[in-house]
Order: C-alpha cells, then structure tokens, then sequence
C-alpha cells in the first residue's frame, strides 16, 4: 500500500470541558477521494480545521507526505499543497470572481512583497484565473462581485479558491451546503472532473448528502462523537452495524 | 524601607485597583455583551464627579451629594444609550470609535460650557483626618472609604451578576448575544440597564476620586486608557478578570511608582536612575499588559473561549 | 486630439493651486496662511500615512500619533544636538519611526478586533509618557528648537515658501508612493486582507507578516511628518504623542474619505480648516448663543464627526463620488 499523503495521528481537542476530537486519526492516500461523515456535533468542521491548520490540537500530529506539519500555519499548508474551502462561504466579497482568483494565483506565483509594479499587468495570473474561471463553470461571470453571486455559485467559487492554490490535497468542508438538486448535481460533476482531470488529487470531502457521498467516494470514514468509528469502502461502511446503528439509522436526509 | 511605608502604598494601590474596577467592570460588560467599543466612558466618570461637586456645594452635605450624582449620572448614560449609542451596536468597531471619540470631545467642551475648567469638591469634614489602624500606622480615613466602597460595590456587582436573574441574562448576552435574544431576553431593554449600571458606576469613582485626583475636564482620558488596560488584561467581557484586572494594575501602578526609583537608585548612578526611575514606572502597567498580552492574547479570563 | 478625463482636469487644477498658492500669499501679504498652508500639508502627509493602515489594510490603529511623536522628537533631538542637516535628521526620524513601528506592530498584531485597538492605543501612551519624562530634551515643557534643519544647495528652509514646497513635495511623493503601492501586488494582498483575512491566509498568504510590513511602511512615513512638523514649528513636546492626536489623525481620515487616495488630504483641510474658522472667523449668530464659542472649538469638530459617523461614513471623497458623472 502506498504512503500516505496525509495522516491524522491520535488528533485531540477539547473546548471547555468537551472533546470535539477525542483521538482522530485517519489517513488520505494519494489520489483518494475521502468521505468523512457524522451526525452534527461530531466535530468534522473542528477536525478539517486543525487539518488546515487553523486550530491548533491539544495533542496528536498532523503529517503531509511525511512531514510533521503540526506546527505550521495555514498559509505555510497552503505552500505545502494542503488547500481548504469552508463550509460557511468565505470569499473576498467585494472583488469579482476573476479577481478573488487571481490573488489565489498571485499567492503561488512569486512574492508579494513588490510594491511599486501594477499587479494587473501581469498577464499570466489573469490568465490562470480565466483558466480556472472555465474549469468551475463560471465563465461568464468574471466581473461579478463574489457577494452578488448565487449562493451556488459562491460555494462553486469556494472550491475554484481552493484549487487555484494548485493543492496536493484538497480539503472541502461541506461544498455542496444549501445547495438544491440541480447545484449539487453539479458540484458532484465538478469533483469528479476534477479526479479524472488530476489522477493524483487528493480529496478529503465532509458532506451530509450520502447520495453523493456513497457515489464519489473511495473510502469513506465515520466519525462520532469526536472519534473515528470506522473506515472502508462505500460497501463496507453500508453493511457495518456500527455504523447503521450510530449514523446511518438516525441519519435525516 | 519601613513595613509601614510598603503596607501604605499597598492600602493606595488597593484603593486605586477598585476605583478603577468600577470603571473596568462597566465598560468590560458594555463591550462584552453588546460588542461595543466606548470611548466616551470616561466622559460618564468626569460627568459624575461634575455632578457630585454641584450637589455636594448645593446640599452642603457630601454624602449626600455623591448619592443624587450616582442616578443623575446613571439616568443621563441611559438617555446617551436610548438616543445615540444604540445606532452604533450594529456598526463596525471604527465607526464606534469614532463617535465615541466625538462625544468625548463634545462632552469635554459642554462640561467646560456649563461649568468651566474645574469644580472644586473636598472630602467631608468628618474624614479628613487620618485613622490609626495599629499603633505606627495612620493612614487617611478618607481613603478607607474609598476602599470600602469600592469592596462594597464589588461585592454587590458579583451578587448582582453571579446570582440573580438580570445578572444571569447580562452573563448569557456576554457569552453568547444570539441564544441570549433567542432565550426571550429582552435586549433593548437590557442594553439599557446595563448601560444605566455601568454610567451609576462611573459616578461613584468619579466622586469618590474627585478629592484626590482634581475634579478637571479631561479627567475621564487619562483614568480611560488606564481602564483599557486593565480589561484587556483581565479578558474582555469578564467582570472577575476586570477585577483581578485592576487589582494587579492599581498596585503594580502605585507601588511601582513609589519604589521603582529607589530600588533603581540602589543599582544605576544617580543619574540615570533619576530619568529611567520614573519613566520605568509611569509605563509599567503597559510594559506588563505587553507581557500578558504575549502570552495570552485573550487576556487571563476571557468570557468567550 | 485626446479627451481629458474629468479627473485628470481637477487632478491638474489642484495641483496647479497648490503650486501657485505661495504666490499668491506673497501677493497678498499674508505670511499667517502660508505657514498654516504649510501645516495642512504636514498633516495630510501623517494622515495619509494612517490611511495605509486604517483605510486600505484595515488595521484600526489608535496609536499612530506615537510614530509622528517619535519622527518628531528623533529629528528635534538631533537639531537640538548641533546635528543641522537634514540629510541626516529626516532619515534618522524615518528610521526610528519605522523601528517604534516594528516593535509595537510585533505585538499588537498578534491580537485581534477590539484588543488591537486598545493595545495600539495603550502602546502610544506608553511612548507619550516616556517622552514626557525626558528631562533631558524638556519633559513636558518640550523642546524649542534652534532653527528649522539644513538641507543645503540652496534651499533654505527657513524661508517660508521655500518650506511649503518642500512639504508638499513631500506629500506628493507620499500620494505617488500610496497610489503605486495600492496597485501592486502587495497593496492587493493588503486589501484582500482587510476584505476577509481568514480566506487570505486560507489562499497561502502569511498575513500577520503582510500587516507587520504595512504597518512599517506607514510608521515610517508618519515619522517623516514628525520631522517635518518639528522643523516647522521649530518646537515639539509631548503632546504631539499624546492619543488624542491619534484621535485626530483618524477624524481626519474619516471625514476625508477611509480607503480613498486623497482621503488624508482632504480630511487634514477639512480639519484643520475647521478649527481654523472657528478660532479665527467671527460668525455673529453663534456669538449671540454662545460668547466664547472660538476656545469651544472641539464642540464644533465633535459635532461635524458624528454627523460623519452617523450619515456619511465614506467621508468627503465617498461624496465626492457619489455625484454622477
């Protein structure tokens, strides 16, 4: 079996008196497509973000590629290829979606640090933005400012961030989030054009819609109460009676 | 060093951390329950003190003159509260800035207008001679006022807030605003009392400072940015971090003052420890936030996590 | 033959008053409005130094007087040592500026919202009362100095005239130097920070390291004001620091327009040209109500900033902008 890209070893976090992580760890392998799901309150959100390296865990270590990434901040996971979208939308609202693109472009190209060159004159991160502008299925709505999109396509647009970082490993914390049918069909599309455009993306997916879930993912893993209660394949986490007992069973579509 | 000249400064420092715990506690709950910055609180100080001095000459009494100032102050927060500061919970900490920082410099100007530059307000008679607390040591009866006071009303502030029932809606609005409205809290109303409460506050220091530290317009700015640091040490929103707040900072503050040069002189040439003695000190409270400030961003009891 | 924007017309217009302006004082006799001229255009350099940080980089700092005050008193400290020229004197309040900016950006950065407020705050009361009990250099009595600094070739800043253009050179620069910056990748970093710094640091940008240098780069600028300032008044003393000063800085930026390039210019007239018609400008129905209304003038000021506050919060150059074209 293959090294894992990322590994999740023994991730522990109380707030107060409650654990939201009480022991996690769980492992993506390149080029996986990785289902975490749980009843609310299982501490996916609080997981993802000490992934991302936005909350610090109390204890337990975080590895990319071998690489103790514990310590590092989320710009520096970034560098790394470790790229997240939010569940609750969060884009540079008053810019357009080129715009809001292109800083992620500029992120990875070079450094910042110029301060007398107009950025807009650099051609190749308006056109990498453009790029990607297509890849999501926003052509069209360049110029529209990210508030005044559709909610679709705001979460649509919470995933073309994400990707503009060129990630190794994707982290997508609820994309499909208050989306109708129709949107998270598409959404579904999207990654899984993304899989088959990039054979060597990783995804590691939080998501409430089983449907989609049970279809896009490779493994699928469970966490409840803090704790991973199980991993394996879609067939496997179906037919696990621990699973239908504390998820599956009480799980409201 | 005489024990007696430590324990002094120590009774100072302790009267000075609970006259500024009255301005802490008011302005830690305002910007802990409803998320606003107010500059203009030291305004409401110099208001009370003001106010004091007037009834204090005009009823020839001054304990008297202190209890009308406390609601008249109190009354006239809640009517700022009603009127203006209620448009500015929903605006960004900026804007709340900069109109506070307005109604200071309106406020100063309208004190100035109706009484001038400065009132003048003397501890009673009846407190103007120094108490024997054990033979040595005579400290000013006046000054034990304050600290009883200034128990007293802390005391009083914990009762309210730890065990009745406004107290425990002001905890809930301070820890979490939105299940607070959703629980059937009345906010606007609650925005007021506890405005209302941290205005009454005010006064009681501003009066019960006036004596010793000048009743002047401007007085509220220099105590203000004093009050700042304590909350900031202390956790913003939390009543028991404002007084633990102000207590560390009243005595680092006093003793401080007092001691810091001369133990400087004892190392540096006298020179030296004659500039930096004093500099050190006047800084040492920000010198110290910086410190806490390093090691726990959220200050030592923030009442959200 | 090309079509002229209309901004580029007011651009030049402007800048042809300003550059006339002395001319016409001299004309008229009046040495009071150069001068005063001359302080508007310190200001504006200061103000728009804050604007950097407030408008464009979000940060809410209420402690930028402390970088004016430290310019200010590192250039006097030099006069006031028999170190004339300016070469020497300006660089060296730069510096220092940039230094005080460093240190308290290092801490105060790492907090958020209301802490960063009240720490900037508290930072710059710190650096006042250290000020004032400098002895050495006049406590809180201040410092007079001996002449305005030397910058040699023929400029002589003693001149009236002479010193007007050297500040508005001055603010020039500054206004070129914030609109470049503004553009280039790192003025977008800077306001996509200020536009939602989660998601900054979510695309790979190190913010903390962003802000710090923003931060830097304004403090240094303030401190060249601060040295302009001391040379014009050929005074400083410790109330240059105090934090009402920072409170004015932002009162300017506010009413002139937050995040607008012209922002602290606009605010520091406006400002600076209220308080100057209130002290100076008789108006009779406000005598009536009030004899002495001229020593009341920060009624006057408070009064306009919550106007501002509450029912324009973009400032003159949102109204400006607000007009069609």
């Amino acid at each position: 079996m293959t090294a894992p890209l990322l590994a999740a070893i023994e991730l522990r976090k109380r707030f107060g008196g409650v654990p939201a992580s009480d022991g996690v760890s769980l492992t993506v392998s390149p080029g996986e497509i990785h289902a975490l799901i749980g009843p609310n309150g299982a501490g996916k959100t609080t997981l993802i973000a000490q992934l991302a390296g936005a909350l610090r865990p109390d204890s337990g270590r975080i590895e990319l590629a071998g690489r103790d990434i514990t310590a590092l901040g989320p710009s520096g996971r970034v560098r790394l290829g470790l790229a997240r979208s939010y569940q609750v939308t969060t884009l540079f609202g008053a810019l357009g979606v080129l715009d809001n693109l292109a800083l992620a472009v500029q992120a990875r190209s070079g450094s910042s640090m110029s301060f007398w060159r107009p950025a807009a004159r650099e051609k190749a991160l308006y056109e990498q933005a453009a790029a990607i502008v297509a890849r999501i299925g926003l052509a069209g709505r360049e110029s529209v400012a990210a508030a005044h999109l559709a909610h679709g396509e705001q979460r649509t647009l919470e995933v073309g961030l994400a990707l503009a970082t060129r990630p190794r490993l994707l982290l997508l914390d609820e994309p499909m989030a208050g989306m109708g049918p129709e949107e998270s069909a598409r959404m579904l599309a999207l990654i899984q054009q993304l899989r088959e455009a990039e054979p060597a993306l990783s995804v590691l997916l939080i998501e409430h819609d089983l449907d989609a879930v049970f279809r896009l993912a490779d493994r699928i893993s469970v966490l409840v109460s803090g704790r991973v209660l199980a991993t394996g394949t879609p067939a496997e986490i179906r037919a696990d009676a621990q699973v239908r007992k504390a998820y599956l069973g009480e799980e409201s579509a | 060093m005489s024990g007696i000249l430590i324990l002094e400064q120590a009774l100072n420092g302790l009267q000075f951390g609970l006259m500024l715990f009255l301005l802490a506690a008011g302005l830690t709950l305002v910007f802990g329950i409803m998320d606003m910055i107010n500059l203009a609180h030291g305004s409401l100080y110099m208001l009370g003190a003001f106010l004091a001095a007037t009834f204090v000459s005009l009823t020839g009494s001054f304990a008297l003159g202190v209890l009308l100032a406390v609601p008249a102050t109190a009354a006239l927060g809640m009517l700022l509260e009603m009127s203006l500061l209620r448009r500015l919970y929903a605006r960004d900490h900026l804007s709340q800035v900069l109109a506070t920082f307005a109604l200071i410099l309106v406020f100063n100007e309208a004190v100035r207008i109706v009484w001038g530059t400065d009132l003048p307000l003397a501890a009673p008679e009846a407190l103007s001679g120094p108490v024997e607390l054990f033979p040595g040591m005579l400290y000013s009866s006046y000054r034990l006022l304050i600290i009883a006071v200034g128990a007293a009303a802390a005391g009083l502030l914990y009762y309210l807030v730890a065990k009745t029932r406004i107290g425990m809606r002001v905890r809930a609005g301070a820890s979490n605003r939105e299940m607070a409205l959703a629980m059937g809290a009345d906010i606007p109303r609650l925005f007021t009392v506890v405005f209302g409460i941290a205005a009454g506050l005010c006064a009681v220091a501003g009066a019960l400072l006036g004596p010793i530290l000048a009743v002047q317009v401007g007085m509220g700015e220099n105590i203000l940015i004093v009050a700042f640091v304590v909350i900031v040490i202390g956790g913003i929103g939390s009543v028991r971090g404002a007084l633990v707040g102000s207590l560390i900072v009243g005595m680092v503050d006093t003793i401080g003052r007092a001691f810091l040069p001369i133990a400087f002189g004892a190392f540096l040439p006298p020179q030296l420890a004659s500039a930096a003695g004093p500099a050190t000190a006047s800084v040492l409270v920000y010198l110290l936030m910086a410190v806490i400030l390093t090691l726990r961003p959220q200050g030592l009891f923030p009442a959200r996590g | 033959m090309a079509r002229l924007r209309p901004g580029a017309v007011v651009l030049g217009l402007v800048v042809a008053a300003a550059l006339a302006f002395p001319f016409v004082m001299r004309a008229e006799g009046d040495a009071y409005y150069l001068s005063f001229a001359s302080r508007i255009l310190i200001y504006a350099l200061a103000a728009t130094s804050l604007n950097l940080v407030l408008g464009y980089g979000g940060m809410i700092s209420f402690g930028h007087a402390a970088f004016v005050g430290t310019g200010a008193y590192v250039s006097s400290i030099l006069l006031a040592e028999g170190v004339a020229s300016a070469w020497i004197g300006w660089p060296a309040a730069i510096a220092a500026s940039a230094l005080a900016a460093l240190a308290i950006g290092a801490v105060s950065l790492r907090t958020r919202g209301v802490y960063f407020i009240m720490i900037t705050l508290a930072f710059a009361q710190m650096t006042y009362f250290l000020v004032n009990s400098m002895k050495a250099y006049g406590g809180d009595e201040g410092l007079t100095l001996p002449a305005r600094a030397r910058v040699g070739g023929g400029i002589d800043l003693d001149d009236a005239q002479t010193f007007y253009y050297v500040a508005l050179a001055a603010l020039a620069a500054a206004l070129v130097a914030l609109h470049r910056l503004a553009h280039s990748r790192f003025g977008r970093v800077i306001r996509a920070i200020r536009e939602n710094e989660t998601r900054a640091e979510a695309i790979g940008f190190p913010v903390y390291r962003y802000k710090l240098v923003c931060f830097v780069i304004a403090g240094a600028a303030a401190g060249l004001a601060g040295a302009l300032l001391a040379s014009h008044g050929k005074y400083v003393n410790p109330s240059v620091l105090h934090w009402t000063q920072s409170g004015s800085l932002m009162v300017m930026v506010i009413i002139g327009g937050v995040g607008s390039l012209w922002g602290g210019a606009l605010g520091a007239t406006a400002l600076l040209g209220l308080e100057d018609l209130v002290a100076n400008h008789r108006v009779a129905w406000v005598a009536a109500l009030l004899p002495n209304y001229p020593q009341h003038a920060g009624l006057a000021v408070g009064l306009v900033l919550l106007a501002v506050v509450l029912f324009a919060p973009q400032g003159i150059a949102g109204l400006l902008a607000r007009r069609p074209r």
